[in-house]
């Protein structure tokens, strides 16, 4: 696939987050925090990263998704890999 | 033996059921004779036995939001669904979010959560999530297999989640005994609260699996009825042309709490569950002892359990799955149990013939109803009940609902599970 700009994979990644945990995409910015901002479980974190891995193309290993604690850290991750 | 101990009383009520998305439509249906038992729709439905069942008249998709709903089996969703109803029924107020959202300020009472129990049973579990997974598993990869598979297959997932759900920090539990499942709640949670672990529990039962493996291997037992052409007509317990019990699905709960801890709250109190008894027939993973002496040991038990003689039992919301041989043999147990005098008075019903057979949510939906039987003075009639059978002799509420009379009253519910479980719960008038 093409190279996603950050605002393609700002509203792909919330997208994935509303169909998943039902947080309306507004509320999904770049400074937030998964767990302590938006109150997503780490399970359900488990299923973004499968979903994310999907839309984007790219794969995100167990220990990196550990490192991915606010949206920016996702946009930042996928950027890094298309380039 | 007579047990002096804490009076324990239901003070509120919920259930989603196939006749009904709450217990007040739940109820109105019973009286009024109505079946809740359905064709299926489903594709490559000529492959099975069976294809009918009572499933639930409101489907958990249309009042809770899909994202809740996929971390949640279908037996977790409308165990929930009832909880919430028995939870705001009872007059408490709705739990206070997690985190990350402001407590709106609610109306009602509240409970310690340390004197709060959980007691919620499933006979099966998460069939639809098993299976599903596997599929999953099978076509797509480990990866895309959902992380909520486990806690959503465990038969113990609703009674954690109902615990999350309201903050009950006295004991969650999930008692499994097959079709006596949540008969064994209800005399769990009754023990809860004269042990004194808990004020107030939440007790009931839940299962879903109305699924083609469930239609086959039930089928392949031949223990279902393939009255495929007329699905309303196919629960028919005490009828000559009975040919076996009819798959339903369904929740329901009821709050239990010390009569102490309701009166000074000023609860509304529906009725007292007054005890319970359990016998197991150490006989056969799937058939009845054949001379009832189980049954009629659970029966008695109960009975001593709650303080009461066999004359005090003035009702019974029957097992009765409309099987050929398993209706009978109940009767003859009930004639062991309460002797020919109180037997030959008691008013019996078969409630299956209208919800089909909620296997390990049977026995909390028949205490509900046997409790709201006696509250209303008028039992839910046996549907389907046409031709009755030679071998019964017991007098068999049919056709229209039957009024009790005035003054105390006393009933059982019995449920009895594969295994030899047999479980009877003694319900009683405020």
């Amino acid at each position: 696939m093409a190279v996603a700009s950050d605002k393609e994979i700002l509203e792909g990644l919330a997208e994935i987050i509303d169909d998943i945990v039902g947080i309306d995409q507004s509320e999904v910015t770049p400074e937030k925090n998964f767990i302590d901002d938006l109150d997503i479980d780490s399970l359900s974190m488990v299923e973004i990263a499968v979903a994310a891995q999907d839309k984007f193309g790219v794969e995100i290993p167990d220990d990196e998704l550990r490192n991915l604690k606010t949206v920016k850290d996702v946009i930042n991750f996928v950027q890094n890999l298309q380039q | 033996m007579t047990t002096s101990q804490t009076t324990v009383v239901v003070t509120g009520l919920g259930a989603t059921t196939p006749l009904g998305g709450d217990w007040p439509s739940t109820w109105s249906a019973l009286l009024a004779g109505k079946s809740g038992v359905r064709t299926l729709d489903w594709d490559d439905l000529d492959k099975l036995p069976v294809r009918f069942a009572a499933t639930l008249a409101v489907d958990p998709s249309e009042v809770m939001p899909k994202q809740q709903l996929r971390k949640l089996d279908r037996n977790q969703a409308i165990a929930l669904i009832a909880a919430r109803e028995a939870w705001a029924d009872a007059g408490f107020a709705p739990p206070a979010p997690k985190k990350g959202r402001p407590a709106e300020p609610a109306e009602g009472d509240t409970v310690d959560g340390d004197r709060l129990g959980v007691v919620v049973s499933s006979g099966i579990g998460g069939l639809h999530t098993a299976l599903n997974s596997h599929d999953v598993n099978r076509e797509r990869g480990w990866q895309r297999v959902s992380p909520f598979t486990v806690p959503m297959l465990m038969p113990n997932g609703a009674a954690g989640h109902v615990g999350i759900e309201f903050g009950a920090m006295a004991g969650s539990h999930a008692l499994v005994s097959a079709c006596a499942s949540s008969a064994e709640a209800v005399g769990y949670g009754i023990d809860m609260i004269r042990a004194g672990r808990a004020d107030v529990v939440i007790c009931g039962g839940t299962e879903a699996c109305i699924h083609p493996l469930q239609l086959a291997s039930f089928g392949s037992m031949r223990a279902l009825s393939t009255r495929n052409d007329e699905p309303e007509r196919a629960s028919r317990p005490y009828d000559k042309n009975r040919d076996g019990f009819v798959l339903g699905e369904g929740a329901a709960v009821m709050i239990l709490e010390s009569e102490e801890h309701a009166r000074a709250r000023g609860a509304n109190v529906y009725g007292i569950a007054a005890g319970c008894g359990y016998s197991g027939d150490a006989f056969d993973i799937v058939q009845p002892e054949p001379t009832g002496a189980g049954q009629s040991k659970a029966m008695r038990r109960a009975i001593q359990n709650a303080g009461l003689e066999p004359s005090d039992i003035v009702h019974i919301n029957a097992h009765a799955t409309s099987t050929p041989l398993g209706d009978v043999a109940e009767l003859n147990s009930i004639k062991a149990a309460l002797g020919p005098e109180a037997s030959a008075k008691v008013n019996i019903t078969g409630t299956k013939s209208m919800t089909g057979h909620l296997l390990g949510g049977a026995g909390a939906l028949e205490s509900i109803i046997t409790l709201m039987a006696l509250k209303e003075r008028l039992v839910p009639p046996t549907i389907n009940l046409e031709d009755v059978d030679d071998e019964v002799d017991l007098d068999i509420v049919r056709g229209e609902p039957r009024p009790l009379p005035p003054g105390p009253l006393a009933a059982l519910n019995n449920s009895f599970g594969f295994g030899g479980h047999n479980v009877s719960v003694v319900l009683k008038t405020a």
